[in-house]
């Protein structure tokens, strides 16, 4: 197989929050394995360029509104979508590929449509804070990888419609999720995840960046990596919520 | 009735510092003031009003522009009363003030979240704005609600002179709600939270040498009176030559800022540059001291852009260094923007990762192929990066390094 493509898209208007990380963590895992691998980080001022992998990250409202525009202008991650491409989108990336998503002022933009679920401006506090989150089962259609962790910031609430999956449960009284009160959090739908984690999602669950690789490579089994530290702080970050 | 309030409000403040001083219980800043300003709301107005002062904030060079800026009003002659211990919200202001006479000038470090209330509470003679970039997203705002809020509180402070930074597009945009702005080219090596334009929402350009501008819009770089060649200054008053006791070219920037303040309030450049030159020491920051017989060289670097800076300074520096981050509200309580940070300047050196949130920092390293090892505790990192030796570079953020400051 030739080498693989992992893009970070728009690191210029989407990369505020570090969720860079996941682009590098999933080029390196495939390096480390022995395939080949390289990471595009792809700017706002050039097209986007045909990959296996897109990271999208969070960003501010301004900057997220044109990045949407030039993605629906560019149109490569809606062919990328109908190739196969894997998707990992956090916040306002996530928000993008919804329908609808706010503005600065709370007006309605048109998104890229790549998930069925329509974002608004929150009426409450943002949600700020660690999370932990049970990924949805196989057989609902999400990974079901088992507890996620991350760190949510986001003040947009999004409602998820029938044709996408939450891509995991919050356990309750450990964060907020995709809108108060629905216990839910990111979505996912085919090869397409969203998320509001941060922390970077990946850094934290090693198991969700190695989904990323199975999909893309079109391999089942990966070898192991030593991933020691990566455990003992994704441990640490959940039980965090009991020492507070 | 309000007079008998803020003599009451005054004097608690002051027993109330008194007593955390001797107490230890720190700094004895913020403490007196909270309970001053919850006695008298509006004791900020009546300490600051009068009094001839200048506010200084942005995201990263706050403490250090106020030191050199306070070093330069006071050899100019005259007292001068600042906020040195980083005590930077209204609190702090209050506590500071408090310590000396109504007509003496004042110089602050005021955090961003700040500067709107101290320009309506104390119509500032100056307001010093240097640069924004991502720091603490769980409790800032994104750099363009701050950059808005400055532009808006600016324009209802008229007889404040905006000293601005006019290689920083966010900055520049603030700095446009004010009657007098003094453009000032100090630089902005960060520019991954400048690309979308703050007026109209389109894409800004940069081009090499610094110049930038939108590329759908009007806003542009406007042209800088102030602006430096390595060390020599270049002002409408002349060129100096700086000399400076701190280290790195962002503090060259900082210099170039300060000496533009202290000209606004009336300091020649020459009597500046004389006491820039004097400056070594901004709260323990760049100095050294010793550890269980090892030279320790204290580092502070807050968000990316800091961090950046510092790597940048410390990139052909053989020592070993500890990296030690914490999460605490003051630091930000998401390390995320940790893989912000290129590490690879400390690639081949001794490298420890501590502070309260290590996994996070060994699990970026990790992925950057830094070799390193871990210790939690500061000490306990010291004595692991020297092996005996006899220099260890500390770098930290926030609570981080003042916690290595307590240590040694």
């Amino acid at each position: 197989m030739s080498a693989l493509r992992v893009c970070t898209v728009y690191p210029d208007l989407l990369g505020t929050y570090g969720d860079g990380g996941n682009g590098e963590i999933v080029t390196k895992r495939a390096l480390w394995r022995g395939s080949e691998a390289e990471l595009l980080l792809a700017r706002s001022d050039e097209s986007l360029p045909e990959a296996e992998i897109y990271c999208i990250g969070g960003g501010e409202d301004g900057p997220q509104v044109l990045a949407a525009q030039r993605l629906i202008d560019d149109g490569e991650l809606t062919r990328a979508v109908k190739r196969g491409a894997v998707i990992l989108a956090v916040c306002a990336g996530f928000q993008i590929l919804g329908t609808t998503f706010p503005d600065a002022s709370g007006a309605a933009r048109e998104g890229l449509g790549l998930l069925d679920m329509t974002t608004r401006k929150g009426e409450g506090p943002r949600a700020v804070g660690e999370l932990v989150a049970e990924c949805t089962s196989r057989d609902e259609g999400g990974l079901g990888l088992g507890l996620l962790s991350g760190f949510e910031n986001h003040g947009g609430v999004s409602l998820l419609e029938s044709g996408v999956t939450p891509l995991a449960r919050v356990l309750p009284g450990r964060g907020v999720g995709n809108r108060p009160g629905d216990g839910v959090e990111g979505a996912i739908s085919g090869r397409i995840i969203g998320t509001y984690l941060h922390g970077p999602l990946l850094a934290r669950n090693p198991e969700l960046a190695d989904q990323l690789l199975r999909w893309a490579m079109g391999q089942e089994e990966l070898s192991p990596l030593d991933d020691t530290v990566a455990v003992a702080l994704r441990e640490e970050r959940i039980a965090s919520f009991r020492t507070r | 009735m309000s007079k008998l309030r803020q003599r009451f409000a005054l004097a608690s403040l002051k027993i109330v510092n008194g007593l955390s001083r001797r107490l230890g219980k720190g700094h004895g800043t913020v403490a007196g003031g909270r309970v001053g300003l919850r006695l008298d709301p509006h004791l900020l107005e009546s300490l600051g009003a009068q009094r001839p002062s200048v506010i200084v904030s942005g995201t990263n060079g706050k403490t250090t522009t106020t030191a050199l800026l306070a070093a330069a009003l006071a050899d100019g002659g005259g007292r001068v009363v600042t906020n040195q211990t980083g005590s930077n919200m209204p609190a702090g202001h209050v506590a500071a003030l408090a310590g000396a006479s109504t007509e003496t000038r004042a110089v602050l470090e005021v955090d961003e979240a700040y500067v709107p209330q101290l320009l309506a509470q104390i119509q500032p003679r100056a307001c010093v704005l240097l640069n924004l970039s991502r720091d603490q997203l769980d409790r800032m705002s994104e750099v363009r609600m701050i950059a808005e809020r400055w532009k808006r509180a600016l324009a209802l402070s008229p007889n404040t002179t905006v000293v601005a930074n006019a290689d920083d597009p966010l900055i520049t945009f603030a700095a446009s709600g004010g009657s007098h702005v003094v453009w000032v080219a100090a630089g902005l090596a960060w520019k991954e939270d400048a690309t979308g334009c703050p007026c109209c929402g389109g894409r800004i350009a940069f081009a090499l040498g610094g110049a930038w501008a939108c590329t759908s819009c009007e806003f542009a770089r406007p042209e800088s009176s102030w602006r430096r060649h390595d060390s020599l200054f270049v002002t409408p008053n002349g060129e100096f030559r700086a000399v400076l006791a701190l280290p790195g070219d962002f503090n060259k920037d900082n210099a170039l800022m300060a000496l533009c303040a202290a000209s606004v309030m009336g300091v020649d450049e020459a009597s500046s540059m004389h006491a820039f030159a004097q400056v070594a020491d901004v709260a323990g920051r760049f100095v050294s001291a010793t550890l269980d017989d090892t030279n320790v060289r204290l580092l502070l670097a807050k968000n990316p852009a800091g961090w950046s800076a510092l790597l940048a300074l410390a990139e052909d520096d053989p020592d070993p260094v500890v990296v030690a981050i914490n999460s605490r509200v003051a630091d930000g309580l998401d390390p995320s923007w940790l893989w912000d940070v290129n590490f690879a300047p400390l690639r081949g050196r001794r490298v420890v990762a501590s502070g309260e949130r290590w996994r996070d920092l060994s699990v970026r390293l990790r992925y950057a192929e830094i070799e390193h090892e871990t210790a939690a505790d500061g000490r306990d990192a010291v004595r692991l990066a020297s092996q005996g030796g006899k220099s260890v570079d500390v770098i930290g953020n926030y609570t981080a390094f003042n916690d290595l400051v307590k240590l040694l």
